[in-house]
């Protein structure tokens, strides 16, 4: 490495050079990787967070939260099982709402829906996920502020996005076109699910607000074989289980929690792009840096030949060539990732971006990697540089 | 130690473009001696000097430095056989752009697997011996062309080599410097007895060194030839 720092000293206005992109390619990583994370979570950490191992859909809709219905006889049936611990319900509907303070206004809304199927008197318009679980299952979430689910038939839990929107507890949020009104009884988590908030109902709630007629039984009365289905089985899992022979008795598709998140609207799309993106910023990150280094190498070919004259082996050339690359290459990329974990601290709130160790680990040390297989490619010519051409007569 | 090329041939290309770089030349220089190579372009003065310094195989004939024969050496006993026993002086001195001085002859040990730190003291020694001392931490860039040459020396002897190889060492310079610098190779082959072969151009220096050859199609003859085309009569006496 004694001609390599010297080198860098020397030329350090082109390896400055190179190293700014380097540095604004690994930049661009992190905050991809950033908005990776932010979007994941934006769309499923509902179901992340779920303390369950497994999630069971229908057989006949697959994973798919959109589609998927269960039955009562399923989850009862499922949650005997041997290697099954837990089993339970989930409902899962996306609603458009409104929020009111004043539960005068809530009922005036409600009354409008239920007349013209529109709500003339707003409060404040909200996108949320309801999730339907039975109080007390164990997926039941616990609140870090108000009552436990359950304690009322219509009280659900709201998660912290809304919370930012300024609703609280208290508020009655009324559903459009079916016009269901619940009241937030309580506070839970940050969960989302395709991008809205998440707000934990009792099951029967969420059951009455899918599946009933509008208003629900205050106005008509409810087919009670609704409150025997739900979106999908919650379970929790021991390896022992035959989760093969379970699914086929039972109708069920099972998947880990993990390999759910593909059934949720749009997940596979965002990350799919996200993933594209990321494969071809690699797949740069090595054309540039070898271009670089092949011009490096090229310019530097009578210096090669001149150290191998002088007695320095290939090896020696070599190691010399590819340690100055890897310093430009990590030096760079720490400065890019660096840069990029600021940005994560002035991203504003509410914005899908979330820094992972992981994650942007991972991506740096690719960027690296990429870089050195690029480098690696175009030192190689080294090998074939000619010691003979440091004479006059040879040159 | 004594520089010995062995009724050596040299073939270069092969089928219709073989030539023959070197014919059956065979030459012995001892150490304190500065023999000087002269011939036209294209002669085999270079062929001389890369089958001398272990650049390039010879295709018959022995090659050997002091009673090492190097002829058959693998590639990477060539470049320990490099690194430990031959100065190379290039033309234009070819000096590492990015290096000073002082780091020109550093790397000399750094090469070898040497602590260049450690060499400090016998580069800045050598750099003095050739006049250098005010200029150590200058890169080429900022040295003049004798200057340059300076070093390209200094650093020819940082292995304390047994033989040194000079190619055109003077092509860059004026008369004056030539003479400069062709004085200071003789007179470093003298003291610290070396074998050394200068090949040049430049018949203006060639009173300075102990015996001259002449090289003409591949074939090495002892004196100054008409093939050399000498710009001076009087130097057809050698000494």
């Amino acid at each position: 490495m004694f001609i390599a720092f010297r080198d860098l000293w020397f030329a350090r206005g082109r390896f400055a050079l190179m190293g700014a992109v380097v540095a604004m390619l690994a930049l661009l990583m992190v905050l991809l990787t950033g908005l990776s994370s932010g979007l994941v979570e934006d769309n499923i950490s509902g179901v992340r967070s779920l303390p369950a191992t497994n999630l069971s859909f229908n057989a006949e809709s697959g994973v798919n939260f959109s589609r998927s219905t269960v039955e009562r006889s399923q989850w009862e049936q499922l949650a005997q099982r041997p290697g099954i611990t837990h089993a339970a319900p989930l409902g899962n509907s996306l609603f458009n709402a409104q929020a009111y303070h004043d539960p005068a206004a809530a009922d005036t809304g409600r009354q409008e829906i239920l007349a013209d199927g529109k709500s003339h008197t707003k409060g404040t318009a909200v996108d949320v996920a309801m999730f339907g679980v039975e109080p007390g299952s164990f997926i039941a979430p616990a609140p870090t502020q108000g009552q436990a689910l359950g304690s009322s038939p219509a009280g659900v839990l709201i998660s912290q996005g809304l919370v930012k929107k300024g609703v609280q507890v208290g508020d009655h949020i009324v559903l459009d076109r079916v016009g269901t009104d619940v009241t937030v009884i309580g506070v839970t988590g940050k969960d989302n699910y395709g991008h809205v908030p998440v707000i934990y109902a009792p099951l029967a709630l969420w059951q009455e607000a899918t599946f009933g007629p509008p208003g629900g039984a205050t106005v008509a009365p409810v087919n009670p074989s609704v409150f025997n289905l739900a979106t999908l089985i919650a379970s929790d899992v021991s390896p022992d289980a035959d989760l093969a022979a379970i699914d086929q008795q039972l109708g069920l598709t099972t998947v880990t929690r993990p390999a759910s998140f593909s059934g949720s609207p749009g997940y596979k799309e965002e990350t799919g792009t996200l993933v594209m993106i990321e494969f071809f910023l690699y797949v740069i990150a090595a054309f540039l840096v070898g271009a670089f280094f092949m011009v490096w190498t090229i310019q530097r070919k009578q210096e090669i030949g001149l150290v191998k004259a002088l007695g320095g082996s290939t090896a020696y050339v070599l190691k010399d060539a590819l340690g100055q690359a890897v310093i430009i290459l990590v030096g760079a990329t720490a400065v890019g990732v660096l840069v990029g974990c600021l940005f994560g601290f002035v991203v504003p709130a509410g914005a899908p971006f979330a820094l992972e160790a992981g994650p942007v680990l991972l991506a740096a040390f690719l960027v690296v990697a990429m870089g050195i297989v690029g480098a690696t490619l175009s030192i190689r010519r080294i090998t074939k540089v000619d010691p003979l051409i440091a004479l006059n007569g040879a040159r | 130690m004594t520089l010995t090329l062995d009724d050596v041939t040299l073939r270069l290309g092969d089928g219709d473009d073989e030539i023959t770089a070197l014919d059956r030349v065979s030459l012995t220089v001892a150490a304190g001696e500065l023999i000087a190579v002269v011939g036209p372009s294209g002669s085999g003065k270079s062929s001389l000097l890369a089958v001398a310094g272990a650049l390039l195989r010879p295709t018959s004939g022995r090659v050997r430095i002091g009673t090492e024969d190097i002829t058959d050496a693998s590639d990477r006993d060539r470049t320990a056989v490099r690194a430990r026993s031959i100065g190379f002086v290039f033309q234009g001195s070819n000096l590492l752009p990015s290096l000073t001085a002082l780091e020109q002859l550093q790397l000399i040990p750094d090469l070898a697997g040497q602590r260049p730190s450690a060499a400090r003291a016998r580069a800045t020694e050598l750099l003095t011996e050739v006049g250098m001392a005010e200029r150590l931490g200058r890169r080429p860039g900022r040295l003049s062309g004798g200057e340059r040459q300076r070093v390209g020396i200094a650093r020819a002897l940082m292995n304390d080599p047994s033989i040194i190889l000079a190619d055109e060492p003077t092509s860059a310079l004026d008369t004056e410097r030539s003479h400069e610098i062709v004085r200071l190779l003789a007179r470093e082959t003298h003291t610290r007895q070396v074998a050394t072969v200068m090949v040049t151009h430049d018949t203006t220096v060639l009173d300075l060194v102990d015996r001259i050859y002449t090289m003409a199609d591949g074939r090495l003859t002892v004196g100054l030839t008409s093939a050399s085309r000498p710009t001076e009569t009087s130097l057809l006496a050698p000494g």
